[in-house]
């Protein structure tokens, strides 16, 4: 039961390490790559506040074996901002639409709603809806999260146009 | 919540898999998408010393229209499933019931192998397999086999499936074109198991009743295939006499326990009320051609 060696894409970096092939993803990126972006909310797979991308699907990290995600490509919030600082569409929306109280479930609802615009760039209310149902937020009662959501669409969908 | 330790493998083929479990015995596990496996490594309720990664098998995965059947890939994620048009034209509860189960990112990882092989009565294909009569295709040691979804289940985590055995794929014969089917279930939240389902496929002929296949989901140790409740409704019109006496015989072998999701009586009669409305819903699509 020795340590393996993993090697993965983070956030468009390759990383190197050993680890136990037991050792959840959420921890680590949190402890071994300090990537504390993603939370351990409930640590059950209820609540989404680990949620992480991984090879293009939204999942959450702390029901990942390291292990499985050896050879993957991860990108977590702390990937989601552009390379100079600047923050995502969507980072941008939930500041200026409230999409947050306290804090704890953005990283993992805007790292889920990044995949979810990714699928579907146009989603409707009840779409947004659904598509962040894995996702808990005990402060904001949502109306705010979809808000930002939407405007988010709305101003990635507008950026396309205007490139065209 | 750390799990115990375990070595890792991850082989390239069916082949590799079966040895690894032939070397192991009962030591190894296979996972598929781990969210099952997973919560239950993590609460000390499974320990396998071996755990086999099934994700690069690429002969697991897949959705095959072989004309009168269509054959799932047991490592198929719920996700694929919901994304198929074909599969959604040929058997649309398929579909209607991965919608329900968890949330989107268990779906992008949970696969249909993993949720009818592991045997947890609170899991929701395996009721559904159970009214499309499915066949669950098995390799082992000494070679294939071919296993009824009905018999299948004899317990909680107790399956047919044999030490060193691995489900690859599900074959389900294609309903005729004009049936309907519906999977209705009640849950407290998201994410949250059954307090009861039901799963309902049926033929109309004229406005008779053809055929029909009812199954309940986490009232019991395992899936139940509710055979007297089909057979209530068949050659008749779907009329509130014969509904009654489907929802009778299908909560007449209901033995839920007592949980955080209510009382026996209280989630015996919501199974009630679950082939109820399925019953109606499968009746109305089959009468309209769906």
């Amino acid at each position: 039961m020795s340590k393996m060696h993993v090697k993965m894409t983070v956030n468009g970096g390759e990383v190197e390490a050993l680890a136990e092939p037991r050792t959840l993803l959420i921890h680590f990126l949190r402890e071994q790559l300090s990537l504390t972006g993603p939370h351990v909310g409930c640590d059950t797979s209820h609540c989404g506040a680990c949620t992480v991308d991984l090879n293009g699907k939204s999942v959450k990290s702390c029901t990942v074996f390291v292990a499985q995600a050896n050879g993957g490509a991860v990108t977590t919030i702390e990937g989601i901002a552009h390379a100079d600082g600047t923050l995502h569409v969507l980072q941008e929306m939930f500041r200026e639409h409230h999409g947050l109280q306290c804090g704890f479930c953005t990283p993992g609802m805007i790292t889920r709603a990044y995949r979810l615009l990714q699928e579907n760039p146009n989603p409707s209310e009840t779409e947004i809806r659904h598509g962040i149902a894995g996702n808990l937020c005990r402060c904001t009662g949502y109306q705010n999260i979809v808000k930002a959501i939407r405007a988010a669409a709305d101003q990635l969908s507008g950026k396309k146009e205007a490139a065209e | 919540m750390i799990p115990a330790a375990f070595d890792y493998h991850r082989p390239a083929s069916l082949d590799d898999a079966l040895k690894l479990l032939a070397q192991h015995g009962d030591e190894a596990r296979v996972v598929a998408g781990g969210h099952s496996l997973i919560p239950m490594m993590k609460l000390r309720l499974a320990a396998p010393s071996h755990l086999v990664d099934l994700q690069d098998i690429a002969a697991l995965k897949g959705i095959k229209d072989s004309g009168g059947a269509v054959e799932i890939g047991a490592m198929t994620s719920q996700r694929d499933i919901i994304q198929s048009a074909a599969l959604a034209s040929a058997i649309p509860l398929l579909k209607e019931t991965a919608e329900q189960i968890a949330d989107p990112q268990v779906r992008y990882c949970g696969t249909l192998g993993g949720n009818v092989a592991n045997g947890d009565p609170g899991n929701d294909m395996p009721a559904v397999m159970m009214a499309l009569d499915a066949v669950y295709l098995v390799k082992g040691p000494g070679g294939a086999r071919e296993i009824k979804a009905r018999g299948f289940y004899h317990g909680a985590y107790a399956t047919e499936l044999k030490d060193g055995e691995i489900l690859t794929a599900i074959r389900i014969p294609k309903p005729p074109h004009s049936h309907g089917s519906a999977y209705v279930k009640q849950k407290r939240k998201i994410g949250d198991y059954a307090t009861a389902a039901a799963a309902v496929v049926l033929t109309m002929s004229g406005g008779t009743c053809a055929s029909a296949a009812i199954a309940l989901t986490n009232v019991g140790d395992t899936a139940l295939y509710a055979e007297a409740a089909g057979a209530a409704l068949a050659g008749t019109s779907l009329d509130a006499a014969a509904v009654a006496k489907a929802v009778e015989a299908a909560t007449g072998i209901a033995q839920p326990a007592k949980d955080a999701r209510g009382p026996v009586d209280f989630r015996k009669s919501v199974a009630g009320v679950m082939v109820w409305r399925a019953v109606e819903i499968a009746g109305r699509r089959a009468r309209a051609g769906r």
